[in-house]
């Protein structure tokens, strides 16, 4: 398991999830022209009761927020599944 | 005009746009690649994109405009509507196809 996911993992657990699973995708990504500036792409499954009454917009956003500063330099690209114990 | 005004009146003028990596024809990114499929698949004929690998203002303006931090981004009517998961899964519940109807 990478640093990395280790990290994310970690911030994440400030939104309480019931379930959290993060895949490092990377390595099918590496050296696209895209990804020069470094960075992982990860995908993420989180199931949290936070997300009840918000709109995938405003879901992403507070995982975006929750993941602050690591968005910028750790992360690359997250593809994200955010769903409330209802939805899983 | 600033970036701020340049990336408004792009969406404001242009009633599909995405704000992609690379462009319709060569996407230089799996996520900005599904984003383009998506739209094709709603029979969006001409999209609109913006390459920000092409303008460094623009790349990082565009994660400020709306307060998002990844590429793509799709805006309908001049408002942000999501990146490629949130356009996944607006198509398959129909709901993107609707937003897109008429345009």
């Amino acid at each position: 398991m990478s640093d990395t996911v280790t990290l994310l993992q970690t911030a994440l657990q400030a939104l309480q999830p019931e379930h959290l699973e993060i895949e490092d995708d990377s390595a099918a990504h590496a050296g696209h022209a895209g990804a020069r500036s470094g960075g992982g792409h990860y995908n993420l499954l989180i199931v949290s009761s936070r997300f009840a009454g918000l709109g995938s917009v405003a879901r992403h956003r507070l995982v975006y927020t929750t993941l602050g500063d690591l968005m910028k330099t750790k992360v690359h690209a997250l593809a994200i599944r955010a769903l409330t114990p209802d939805e899983l | 005009m600033d970036t701020q005004d340049i990336i408004k009146q792009t969406v404001t003028e242009n009633p599909v746009v995405l704000f992609m990596k690379g462009s319709a024809q060569f996407p230089q990114c799996g996520f900005s690649s599904r984003a383009v499929q998506i739209l094709k698949a709603c029979g969006v004929e001409t999209i609109k994109t913006v390459d920000v690998l092409q303008d460094a203002e623009i790349r990082q303006g565009i994660k400020e405009f709306s307060n998002w931090p990844t590429i793509p981004q799709l805006y309908v009517k001049g408002e942000f509507i999501g990146g490629s998961d949130i356009m996944y899964e607006m198509y398959q519940s129909g709901e993107l196809q609707e937003v897109l109807q008429g345009l």
